[in-house]
């Protein structure tokens, strides 16, 4: 591991990030929908070098049985960091951050699915980093709503992720690894953009009230702009089923 | 894996009504005002054995925080600083529906948010807790115990963690070469803080924010966000837990609220603190005088209550 003396310039002379990013720009994004054959649903998000699987299974009958619950199906989600997918080889037991991060990520899926559609019953969301360089639970929100539209779950809304951070002082959109290791700040946001609900909210460093407000008002618009590219993916996949027929 | 609920604390319909038509009035069950935290009793030094250790009773929610420093190695990243470790129980004495076992998701979750609630600020001086630079340092344990759970664990476990590293104190270490004896009868002093930092979690029900939900408003809360709030008027985490969604506006209505709370917490804290210390000292004084005269040579650790 890189000692934390050595930290490199974030904001470079001109203004941009290490990576030549602009402070409002995104890494270049890529989904894909229907990426697996068993699942009922399944999508594939890249953030820059973050890629991220979810599959979603159900509705179906929970294992065991007596956690269901009568009214609504209960949701049942995993957040998982494939051993290969960080730089030191990561223990594919389950630490204490994906175990916390497994539940932030269902808090933030829960709003949006109707979950009142189907009593007793149980969807499964399997999120698989495959490779991780920052933001990989704001990558697995957007690939998991991706996931459960793909599956033909009742949602009342996408949710999508981004990661907002402060880095030498600046405030910048969707953070990599070296930002979030240097920067003084880290704050995941995820957010249904077409109800405008904010469904995750974390921040790991410290802000001013000030800087937080601003940190906010740029997830949101960077939130919009990744809800375009999911919308297209999804439209784009009906639109070539309905050519097959 | 992380499952919806489906085992949750679970209150009379009517009674939850109750409390929501209620509070949509601006009126709690309890007679509290919305930004009213319940009465807040601590008592610092509370386990003679633990280097710095507090009980909090928060309502009728009780935490104990204990502090540990342990010699170990520095993380290889910041080979110049001591290394905290969080770590939470949710014993089963504390509610019916708490079981043994390893700790579950909300402990883990509780105990990561104090975590970062104290390590990006750098609340404790943990550069000063180096002993052979990139070899020995101190590690601070910080173990917290939920006794009793009546809502609002992770504020009464913040202030517990706060009141705990306060009074805590760094045990005598002797440096010889690579050699490190402990001395744990003898102290060299307070443990270094920087800042001093509170968590204040607001619930939203409907439009309206109430801070330090008690566990039947925690039954009816759409959602809630853990603001950690610093001395010097920053935020220094924050965390949404629970199933539902705020809006923007929201969100900076609760933090604005948490500044201001957090703030209030952090006196009380304080205040606790000096009167525990005066009250001890005072004890001690009267102590070695009735030690002077009367030789009884009877000799006990002393607890020393506050309230708010």
């Amino acid at each position: 591991m890189v000692s934390k003396e050595e930290k490199p310039k974030l904001i470079r002379d001109d203004g941009l990030r290490h990576d030549g990013r602009r402070p409002d720009e995104l890494r270049p994004i890529k989904m894909q929908v229907g990426v697996l054959k068993n699942a009922n649903g399944s999508a594939l998000v890249e953030y820059g070098k973050t890629r991220v699987l979810a599959a979603v299974y159900g509705p179906r009958e929970p294992q065991p049985k007596h956690i269901s619950l009568p009214y609504r199906a209960i949701l049942r989600c995993r957040y998982h960091m494939a051993p290969f997918s960080t730089h030191e080889r990561k223990s594919p037991a389950p630490t204490r951050r994906e175990i916390e991060l497994s539940k932030v990520i269902r808090e933030a899926l829960e709003p949006i699915v109707i979950s009142e559609m189907f009593p007793r019953a149980s969807i499964d969301i399997y999120i698989e980093v495959l490779n991780a360089d920052g933001g990989t639970r704001t990558t697995s929100i957007t690939a998991a709503s991706l996931a459960l539209a793909d599956a033909g779950i009742p949602v009342r809304d996408l949710v999508t992720g981004v990661a907002v951070g402060k880095v030498d002082g600046v405030i910048v959109l969707d953070i990599d690894e070296v930002e979030d290791m240097y920067g003084e700040a880290d704050m995941p946001v995820a957010a249904a953009p077409s109800l405008g609900k904010i469904t995750l909210l974390q921040l790991n460093g410290v802000l001013t009230p000030g800087e937080f407000e601003e940190a906010l008002d740029l997830a949101m618009r960077g939130i919009q702009e990744i809800y375009k590219i999911q919308r297209e993916v999804l439209k784009t996949k009906y639109l070539k089923v309905k050519v097959e027929e | 894996m992380s499952i919806t609920p489906s085992s949750d604390y679970i209150i009379p319909k009517l009674k939850a009504e109750t409390i929501v038509s209620l509070i949509k009035k601006g009126v709690r069950a309890s007679g509290r005002g919305l930004e009213d935290f319940r009465e807040l009793g601590i008592v610092t030094n509370y386990i003679p054995n633990a280097d710095g250790s507090a009980f909090v009773k928060l309502g009728n929610t009780q935490v104990i925080a204990g502090v540990k420093l342990e010699l170990g190695t520095p993380y290889p990243d910041t080979p110049n600083e001591g290394a905290i470790v969080v770590s939470a129980e949710f014993v089963p004495t504390a509610s019916p529906l708490f079981e043994p076992g390893p700790p579950d998701e909300n402990a883990i979750e509780l105990a990561r948010v104090i975590d970062r609630s104290l390590r990006e600020i750098k609340a404790i001086d943990l550069g000063k807790l180096v002993l052979i630079p990139g070899k020995r340092v101190w590690v601070v344990w910080i173990d917290i115990y939920v006794l009793d759970h009546d809502g609002n664990l992770i504020d009464a476990s913040s202030i517990a963690t706060l009141a705990a590293l306060l009074t805590a104190r760094v045990p005598k270490a002797e440096v010889e070469g690579e050699e490190i004896r402990v001395d744990k009868s003898e102290y060299t002093g307070p443990l270094p803080m920087n800042r001093k930092v509170v968590t204040v979690t607001i619930g939203k029900i409907d439009k309206i924010m109430l801070v330090d939900p008690d566990i039947e408003e925690e039954t009816v809360l759409d959602t809630k966000l853990v603001i950690a709030v610093s001395d010097d008027e920053r935020i220094a985490g924050l965390q949404k837990s629970g199933m539902g969604a705020l809006d923007k506006n929201e969100v900076l209505k609760m933090t604005e609220l948490a500044m201001k709370k957090g703030k209030e917490i952090i006196e009380v804290v304080e205040k606790s603190i000096e009167t525990s210390t005066r009250e001890a000292s005072a004890e001690q004084a009267t102590r070695k005088l009735r030690e002077d005269s009367e030789d009884t040579g009877m000799k006990g650790e002393n607890e020393e209550e506050t309230s708010q």
